[in-house]
């Protein structure tokens, strides 16, 4: 009766999840590759690795990873921008002067030193295994080489990131604003960019976080069960 | 003489066989079709500009951002409990799912662990998000090829669901349920009876479904072999979920990845299906859903007792560091990277929401297909716009 005659059946691997010693031997193996453009590594027991790349190597890291390593599942590609936002998180008053912010970058696991960062994640489709990818993005320059060659997937990131953070990619043949006006001036998600919303009007949602009375029935904090 | 990789020989084979598929011999004058943004085809407002060539595509694109938020932006200047209200409305039709994986983030940064009895309430709160998600997608498959009935099927069906998780949360569709190191309450008194009863309306429902509609002689000849994605295409774009498993990748982050949740306390399978056409898409998700009805009712019968809500400070800092956790949505995987700097909120959120790399693919898979087979293939790839444009 049924006429479902190619059903693929699920050959189990649930016993087999991704091993630390797996991990290791994916940086292992990337370091042969890639050689002094693996600028650094950091593999968290049980948890993910992050690989740090030389710019002019961010390509080279991507098709090593998927024809060399079999990471052919392309996850995400963005960037991150490390500097402290000048605007806080929006909660000052308007009325009052800006108080007085650290402006110092900072980059996160496997360090840097610019202000912007790639940040890619590729996956192993047959052991699940991630590598979240990252490379420094030259201040005077920001481009790095796109990855479409690589992952056909990655032309809408880019073309988010593009638009996003400024940040230009070398061999993308198609640069246009994926979500934003053709027109729309500035990247909204360097942190220099900030959040009109949040700019005319005080945000109240600040009393949120404020300690409530004490013995009130309504606690959504939960310090207790 | 470079030798090619398997990769590029197939990349190349793949764009070699699109071209053939248009018809380069019946010349005639080119012709721009508009589908959307207002089209019942685009679950929102996709716009969806198609080249033609006669009855055939040439060149596909689909225009998104008619409805983009910034959520990744907003979440910057909201604290972590503020930002499960976002994240909420990224796939509207399974809401609890998409709160899951971005508090699974903030508690692997602050090493916390949700107690046993709340990690197994949203499990099934995560599975009935799927069948309320999924169950409309099957109803609304019917529409799209012109048969009515299976969408009112759907509507009255997921009614039930939508009930339990109302019941539960107090939300229809935003339930804001999830907190971090545990749950917002425990579920209500006679949830779990309840909830036996709605799963096998919910089994009763696929099973009328597959009858009616995957056994029907016009749905087959409208997706079998239209829309075709073969594996490695699938995985050069980055689809995940169902779409994934219908080109034959046995994949599932619910099986494949250790989470502090108890799928991996349940007996359940995977489906996957080789064909990776339309019809294998639509089929992995009537499977998925039936699936999932049997993962609630053992979910129901092992629901250990015990608190809902770890020992977490009243204000919630999370430690400065990096996490990604990504869980198997309805739509497919999402994930949040979340980069934390030791502060009341997240300084910067990478929301990979599933519907976005599932649509990226619509240029590739367009091109060469007729017209009417362009509703068929969206409708089978399944996108929720909130989910695309975030």
């Amino acid at each position: 009766m049924s006429p479902l005659s190619s059903v693929g059946d699920a050959t189990s691997v649930a016993g087999e999840l991704p091993g630390d010693a797996r991990r290791e031997q994916i940086v292992d193996e990337l370091r042969r590759h890639l050689g002094d453009a693996l600028l650094e590594s950091v593999v968290v027991p049980g948890v993910d690795v992050w690989i740090r790349v030389r710019t002019d190597a961010w390509r080279r890291a991507g098709e090593v990873l998927s024809d060399e390593l079999g990471f052919t599942y392309f996850c995400f590609l963005s960037a991150v921008d490390w500097l402290p936002s000048p605007y806080g998180r929006g909660e000052d008053d308007p009325t009052e002067p800006a108080p007085e912010r650290s402006s110092e970058i900072v980059q996160g696991v496997a360090g840097g030193e610019t202000r912007l960062q790639m940040l890619a994640r590729v996956v192993h489709p047959a052991h699940h295994v991630g590598v979240n990818l990252k490379c420094d993005v030259p201040d005077d320059r920001p481009t790095v080489p796109s990855w479409i060659p690589v992952f056909a997937g990655a032309n809408w990131h880019e073309r988010e990131t593009h638009e996003m953070f400024g940040i230009g990619f070398a061999g993308h043949p198609d640069l246009r604003n994926l979500y934003l006006p053709t027109d729309f001036e500035g990247h909204p998600l360097r942190k220099d960019f900030p959040l009109l919303a949040r700019m005319v009007k005080p945000w109240p949602g600040i009393v949120d976080v404020e300690p409530m009375p004490a013995g009130d029935a309504d606690d959504e904090g939960g310090d207790e069960s | 003489m470079t030798m090619l990789s398997d990769r590029q020989q197939l990349s190349y084979i793949a764009a070699q066989a699109a071209d053939a598929r248009v018809n380069v011999e019946l010349e005639t004058e080119g012709m721009t079709l508009n589908i959307g943004p207002q089209h019942p085809a685009t679950h929102g407002t996709l716009r969806i500009i198609a080249r033609l060539d006669g009855e055939q595509v040439v060149w596909a694109e689909p225009a998104c951002g008619y409805m983009h938020r910034g959520y990744e932006k907003l979440a910057e200047v909201r604290t972590y409990p503020q930002v499960t209200t976002l994240v909420n409305r990224i796939d509207w039709l399974g809401s609890f799912a998409n709160e899951v994986p971005f508090i699974l983030a903030a508690e692997q940064l602050m090493e916390i662990e949700a107690p046993a009895r709340a990690q197994w309430i949203r499990t099934l709160l995560f599975e009935l998000s799927r069948i309320a998600n999924v169950s409309l997608f099957l109803g609304d498959l019917g529409v799209q090829m012109g048969a009515i009935t299976p969408v009112f099927m759907a509507f009255r069906d997921r009614e039930y669901v939508l009930n339990l998780i109302e019941a539960a949360t107090g939300g229809r569709f935003h339930p804001n349920f999830d907190r971090i190191g545990g749950l917002k309450d425990d579920l209500p008194a006679g949830f779990v009876a309840e909830t036996r009863q709605v799963m096998k309306k919910l089994r009763n429902f696929c099973d009328e479904i597959e009858d009616l509609l995957f056994g029907n002689e016009i749905f087959q000849s409208r997706t079998r072999g239209i829309g075709v994605i073969p594996r490695d295409v699938a995985l050069d774009y980055g689809l995940s979920g169902a779409n994934l498993r219908a080109s034959g990748v046995d994949w599932d982050l619910r099986r494949d990845q250790r989470l502090p949740m108890a799928w991996d306390k349940v007996d359940w399978k995977v489906w996957t299906h080789t064909d990776g056409d339309s019809f294998a898409r639509c089929w992995v998700r009537l499977q998925e859903t039936r699936e999932a009805t049997k993962l609630v009712d053992q979910l129901l019968d092992g629901l250990p007792s015990g608190p809902v809500m770890a020992k977490v400070p009243r204000i919630i800092k999370v430690p400065a560091g990096e996490a990604w956790v990504s869980t198997e949505n309805p739509l497919g995987e999402m994930g949040y990277y979340v980069v934390s700097k030791g502060d009341l909120g997240p300084f910067r959120v990478k929301i990979r929401s599933a519907s976005f790399n599932n649509i990226s693919i619509v240029p590739w898979v367009l091109r060469g297909v007729y017209v009417p087979d362009i509703i068929t293939i969206l409708a089978s790839l399944y996108f929720i716009l909130g989910d695309i444009d975030r």
